[in-house]
């Protein structure tokens, strides 16, 4: 579905992306983990064509969107919730939602609203609520909620544990299963919470410096000792 | 913030009253007495009034001081700074003001010795800067928040009375002509705050909305004005068929503005939009042979009423307003024609800008006020947004423009610096980004007052600025900085 093949990203002199190779299948959570300042915050805004790649192609569905501009990128199926989940402190949870419809046919708005409601209950309780007010956990949720209205095919979530509690975390991976399973949308997740993303993967890479070291499926990547020893000693290990 | 302990009131005034009471002992004998100049003045001249003032003074500076020692730095500024200012304003007043005020001024001068008295206001003065900067360095303590809290609620309180308060507004606005106190000159201040509103309700869509800082604003100002009156001129077209041409013209000047710059954010932008303004400003300065340069374009026409125009004798071929509608000649209706075309155009610009606030470029708009890249993310195309904001903000400024033209008869580049900019960035920032009501309230303060006050000459000027540092300390969002939500849920929680 998405293939990145030999991808370069430049910021200025600085080689963020040095040859990345990686492909994400219809149906799947596929997971990309790595240390800070990897890349992986970097790859996935590649996608989008924000930085764009100096080398290498991005391809989706079968169509070349290496040089694409963004907002046609995003109109093609893909929806990422950023880094940092950028909801929009001063809107309302409602204009949020509605700003993640801003492609999507108006038709559906009532209906994908339902059922972003019916994923995230606590965003009906909190619908007039300013979006800045809301807590960590509930700005992530809705972050995905509104990457979600717009009918993606492709989700590209960027550290949707960052900052939260425990219990917040396993609702938030329970919850993108959901979404992959009862919704069919293939998940691309960048995260630093190596035991939990990796669980939820059917598939997983590791990147170091701007560069795939390791790949395999998610319960392989688990059980790896260098992975148990980057990224999981002394977390769930 | 744990909470201050009470001021023992008793010990401060007994302090004051003791530095009150060496004062006198300082000033009875020194000041109190004056054996007057020249001969055969045998009686002893007492002047146990300044002897009063300047223990008063000592026993307020005293507590002043008390007060700041206790970092109580608010009442202290307030004081000092209404003290110094009135004082300073009775002294200056025989340059300011006329004789008459200059005689109900001098009362409030506490001696009679301008020294004594520039003294005690460089004091005054003293103590308000120190206090305002107490003020200044406690912002980081969770008092400010308290304060921002407050004026939040006032601003949501304000915006919700808006409902109410609104549509009056509008009523008066909409029978100022006929109340009883409007003259002639108030009506032409309303013209002219009314423009300045129009205009702060178009920069509002740049700036407010899509957080464009813009501060060439009066570049489209300038184009509007000009396209008007050289269509009129040269083509021998009437106003309402030109406002919407100068209004496109604008916008179209807008978007050439907006192609190149809009990649740039914040204060690159801000230096770019400043630098089209004065090229406009000097392109019109310098293209003589199409605008006239320095001397300006004369003779534009005034509008008329469906054909009719507004002067004694009628010109060949058409009929006047009085003629038609059997009116005595007053040279009034003239000014309340105009005031209306310009209600009636910034009433225009209000219901354009709420309007567009809920549609989705509208909402496009704020939200990438609020977050560009998560705007990006979501497959908003940014830059053709924000082209429409400037397109649309610059239409608005053009049909301005042509009001201004038509109403002044007189059009030359000097009506176009960068200072109307500024004033009209001031109108919506005071105003608090995106408020339509503050807008209001704001330009009769900036544009309103000043006018009402002209015999304050250029003190005005003076306390213009220091009205806005103040608000800029106190209130950096602007006075009635509240956010409406665009969508208004008819019962929280139920369906939508
Ligand atoms: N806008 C930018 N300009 C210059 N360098 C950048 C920029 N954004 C990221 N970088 C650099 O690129 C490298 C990769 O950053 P990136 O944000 O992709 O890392 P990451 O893997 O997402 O890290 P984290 O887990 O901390 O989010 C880092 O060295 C970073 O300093
Ligand atoms: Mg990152």
């Amino acid at each position: 579905m998405l293939r990145i093949s030999g991808v370069h990203t430049f910021y200025g002199n600085i080689e963020a992306l040095r040859g990345i190779d990686i492909e994400v299948n219809e149906g799947e959570i596929v997971t990309l983990i790595g240390a800070n300042g990897a890349g992986k915050s970097t790859l996935l805004m590649t996608v989008c064509g924000n930085p764009r790649a100096t080398h290498g192609t991005v391809t989706f569905e079968g169509r070349d969107i290496t040089r694409a501009p963004t907002h046609d990128i995003i109109r093609l199926g893909i929806a990422q919730s950023p880094e940092g989940r950028r909801i929009f402190p001063h809107m309302t949870v409602m204009e949020n939602l509605q700003m993640g419809a801003v492609t999507a046919d108006p038709a559906h708005f009532d209906e994908d609203l339902e059922r972003a409601f019916s994923l995230f209950p606590i965003l009906a309780d909190r619908r007039s609520q300013r979006g800045g007010t809301l807590s960590g956990g509930e700005q992530q949720m809705l972050a995905i909620a509104r990457a979600l209205m717009s009918r993606p095919r492709l989700l590209l979530l960027d550290e949707p544990s960052l900052g939260l509690a425990p219990m917040v975390v396993k609702k938030i991976f329970e919850i993108i299963n959901e979404i992959n399973e009862q919704r069919g949308i293939t998940v691309f997740l960048v995260e630093q919470n190596a035991y939990h993303a990796l669980r939820l993967a059917h598939r997983a890479y590791v990147m170091v410096t701007g560069k795939i070291t390791l790949t395999g499926s998610g319960a392989d990547l688990l059980a790896d000792p260098e992975v148990r020893a980057a990224y999981l000693e002394g977390g769930h290990g | 913030m744990t909470p201050r302990p009470a001021l023992d009131v008793p010990a401060i005034l007994k302090e004051a009253g003791l530095t009150a009471l060496v004062m006198l002992g300082l000033t009875v004998g020194l000041v109190g007495f004056r054996i007057p100049d020249g001969i055969g003045a045998s009686a002893l001249e007492t002047r146990f009034g300044a002897v009063a003032m300047a223990c008063g003074l000592a026993f307020a500076g005293r507590i002043a001081l008390i007060l700041l020692r206790e970092k109580r730095p608010r009442r202290v500024l307030f004081a000092s700074t209404a003290y110094a200012v009135v004082v300073a304003l009775a002294q200056a007043a025989p340059v300011l003001f006329s004789p008459a005020a200059t005689e109900r001024w001098i009362t409030l001068r506490p001696f009679d010795s301008a020294v004594v008295n520039g003294m005690t206001v460089v004091l005054a003065a003293a103590f308000a800067l120190r206090a305002a900067w107490m003020e200044w360095r406690h912002r980081r303590f969770p008092g400010i928040k308290e304060r921002d809290k407050a004026m939040d609620a006032m601003g949501a309180r304000v915006q919700r009375a808006t409902h109410f308060f609104g549509p009056a507004l509008l009523l008066v606005a909409v029978i100022l002509p006929f109340l009883p106190m409007v003259d002639r000159r108030l009506l032409d201040i309303a013209v002219l705050v009314v423009t300045y509103i129009m205009l702060g309700w178009g920069l509002n869509i740049v700036v407010g909305l899509a957080g464009l800082l813009d501060l060439g604003y009066v570049a489209f100002y300038a184009v509007g004005a000009y396209s008007f009156a050289l269509l009129a001129i040269n083509f021998d077209l009437g106003f309402w068929i030109c406002l919407p041409l100068a209004g496109m013209l604008a916008a179209t000047a807008g978007i050439l503005l907006g192609f190149p710059v809009l990649r740039l954010r914040g204060d690159y932008l801000a230096i770019v939009t400043l630098g089209f303004g004065e090229i406009i400003r000097i392109i019109l300065l310098n293209w003589y042979q199409f605008t006239g340069g320095p001397d300006g374009i004369s003779g534009i026409p005034k509008p008329t009423f469906f054909g009719l125009e507004f002067k004694r004798s009628a010109s060949d071929g058409g009929e006047t307003f009085h003629q038609f509608f059997d009116l005595t000649y007053s040279p009034v209706d003239k000014i309340v024609f105009i005031y209306y075309v310009i209600l009636g155009l910034a009433l225009i610009t209000n219901s354009f800008s709420l309007r567009i606030r809920k549609l989705p470029v509208g909402r496009a708009w704020e939200a990438l006020r609020e977050d560009e890249i998560a705007c990006r993310s979501l497959g908003i195309n940014a830059t053709n947004t924000k082209l429409t904001a400037f397109a649309i903000g610059a239409m608005f400024g053009g049909i301005a423009g042509s009001f201004f033209a038509t109403r002044q008869g007189f059009i030359s580049p000097e009506s176009f610096t960068f200072i109307e900019s500024a004033v009209i960035l001031a109108i919506v920032v005071l105003g608090g980004f995106g408020s339509q009501i503050g807008v209001v309230i704001a330009a009769i303060l900036l544009i309103g007052l000043p006018e009402i006050f002209r015999e304050l000459q250029d003190f005005r000027m003076l306390t213009f600025g220091g009205a806005m540092v103040l608000i800029m300390v106190w209130r950096p969002a602007g006075l009635l900085a509240h956010r409406t939500p665009s969508i208004r849920l008819s019962d929280r929680g139920g369906e939508p």
